[in-house]
């Protein structure tokens, strides 16, 4: 391996590039992040003095970070069971999520297509999707353990379910404006069935379909939580009910923020594949 | 036996049950080579014949033949310049002729042989400067110019051009109108454009075949543009030959043709007991 050595820059006093191109860059980003930065603070010192009084139900944020940091601190522990750090609750929440999620895209974009290009399918599924997508997702949870007798499929199936009508609805929108002239395009060059799919429809529909796809991703954190509270064992919502249960009211704020961070983080993610994906022209 | 027929069309179509008849009788012979503008007050259907040429509307009686065949569907011999462009805005320009010139020349040219014809159609129309640039990220006439560079590399029998220039402003159209007739000029192409602007139509054309007012809009008058080519907007602002023609098209389309509106209060024919039902 060779190295480029690197021009001699001096290191004493503040170089001329500092001035002229960093600091406006240091100031936009002072000006994006300091607003949330100085909010944050304001709640916590809000929530601090609202909650230090003795006798309070809730504890202030100083006593949750006091009670909780050693989990903080030791997020990939493993003690056997389901004593096991933050971090392997959420690995195991997202690894189940991942795979509903992944069932939830595929069949969602499958029969969004279909809806979307048959007016046949289009009349006869639609009433149905539009009765099923107001289904909470818990009431999902009870058929789901009868007909799966087994937590871990019925986990899935839950978060599959309740992502999926989305990505059905927003993939068959976007099917369906598909302008004309693309089609007429498609037309003239005499593409076949597959390549318009591949080459027209999927790609003018993506906007439509990547927009399914961040409220299905949503939507899927939000159940994963709420049907592992029910179902047990490791992951980020059994942990939350199970502290509740012994009364670790810190542990449950600290995985409070721990889930609002991942669900964040998953929403930024499939908006950043999105844009990838269609090039800036989707939403978002 | 004309290079493209336009024979006895008829076309009518059906809504809710009410046939309404669009073109009666269009009957056009093109000979290989020529430039044919059609105009005609919106609405007459010019439209139609220029989709049923494509292949993409199918006429209720009648046919086209093009050298010696019929048409049934669309294809890449009869390459359309849409109205308002219609590239695809995921691909870029050059990616935007290429998925056509890949589908219809994936036999006759070999991968290289490809890149460079697409290469050279686009810088037939200027467009070599922005192959990497997305429809979004350039102007209305640099997108009709793909979609022209587009239609070309199709290497068409007939190019149908849909009021291509109908959505640009003035400069910028007589700029892509000297253009089309530079590479006209070129490559012989057979032309058949729809327009509404009786100084592209007479700068532009061999013939202009002005249509009738619909319903059953047919052909009224067609006029032969005798001005030697190349042409030169300038010099035929004065020319008596090029105001002649202007006038005998203005004369058809605001005399003889006169639109008046209400299209339906103003004709003078019977309602039929289906329209006076609506009314």
């Amino acid at each position: 391996m060779s190295t480029i050595p690197l021009p001699d820059t001096p290191r004493s006093t503040a170089p001329p590039w500092l001035t002229a191109r960093a600091l406006p860059a240091l100031k936009q980003l002072l000006g994006t992040v300091l607003p949330p930065l100085l909010i944050l603070a304001l709640v916590l010192v809000v929530w601090e003095l609202a909650c230090s009084r003795p006798g309070s139900a809730l504890p202030p944020p100083s006593k949750v970070v006091a009670d909780t940091w050693e989990l903080i601190v030791n997020p990939f522990y493993d003690n056997g069971g389901n004593d096991q750090g933050l971090g392997w609750q959420l690995l195991a929440s997202l690894q189940r999520v991942a795979l509903g999620y992944a069932l939830a895209a595929s069949a969602g974009i499958a029969l969004g297509v279909l809806v979307g290009q048959s007016t046949w399918a289009q009349r006869g599924l639609d009433p149905l999707f539009q009765v099923l997508r107001t289904v909470p997702p818990l009431a999902w949870l009870p058929i789901s353990l009868a007909g799966f007798r087994d937590g871990q499929p019925s986990a899935i199936f839950v978060i599959f379910i309740t992502a999926v009508w989305p990505i059905i609805i927003n993939t068959s929108v976007g099917i369906r404006n598909i302008p004309e002239d693309y089609r007429n395009v498609a037309r003239v060059i005499r593409l076949n069935g597959a390549e318009y799919f591949a080459k027209i429809m999927l790609p003018a529909a993506a906007p439509y379909i990547f927009s399914g796809l961040r409220i299905g991703i949503g939507l899927s954190w939000l159940a994963i939580v709420a049907a592992e509270m029910l179902i047990g064992g490791v992951g980020i919502g059994f942990f939350i009910w199970d502290a509740w249960n012994s009364s670790r009211i810190s542990d449950i704020i600290l995985a409070l923020v721990y889930v609002g961070l991942v669900g964040f983080a998953l929403d930024r993610l499939v908006a950043w594949i999105g844009r990838l994906v269609t090039r800036g022209t989707a939403a978002g | 036996m004309a290079y493209l027929h336009i024979s006895a069309v008829d076309m009518a179509f059906t809504r809710d049950g009410q046939t309404n008849p669009v073109l009666a009788g269009v009957d056009l012979p093109v000979e290989q080579g020529e430039f044919i503008a059609l105009i005609g007050h919106s609405g007459c259907g010019k439209s139609t014949v220029l989709n049923i040429v494509a292949g993409l509307l199918q006429p209720t009686r009648g046919g086209v033949v093009l050298d010696g065949r019929e048409v049934a569907a669309p294809g890449p011999d009869r390459a359309v310049v849409f109205q308002n462009h219609s590239l695809l805005p995921w691909l870029t320009v050059y990616q935007n002729v290429e998925i056509a010139v890949d589908k219809v020349m994936a036999a006759s040219k070999s991968k290289a042989e490809r890149r460079e014809w697409i290469l050279h159609n686009l810088e037939m129309v200027n467009m070599g400067h922005a192959l990497h640039r997305l429809p979004s990220e350039i102007s209305g006439g640099m997108k009709q110019r793909v979609g022209i560079a587009r239609a070309l590399a199709m290497n068409p029998k007939v190019l149908l051009l849909d009021e291509p220039f109908g959505a640009l402003d003035a400069l910028t159209r007589a700029h892509l109108q000297d253009e089309v007739m530079r590479i006209q000029a070129e490559l012989k192409n057979t032309v058949l454009m729809i327009t509404h602007d009786v100084d592209e139509a007479v700068l532009l054309s061999d013939r202009i075949v002005m249509m009738t007012n619909g319903p059953a809009a047919t052909i009224g008058e067609v006029l032969k543009v005798d001005l030697p080519r190349p042409r030169d907007r300038l010099a035929l602002a004065d020319d008596p030959a090029y105001n002649h023609c202007r006038h005998a098209v203005l004369s058809f389309l605001y005399e003889k043709q006169r639109k008046v509106e209400p299209l339906r209060a103003a004709r003078a024919a019977p309602a039929t007991p289906a329209q006076r039902n609506a009314a």
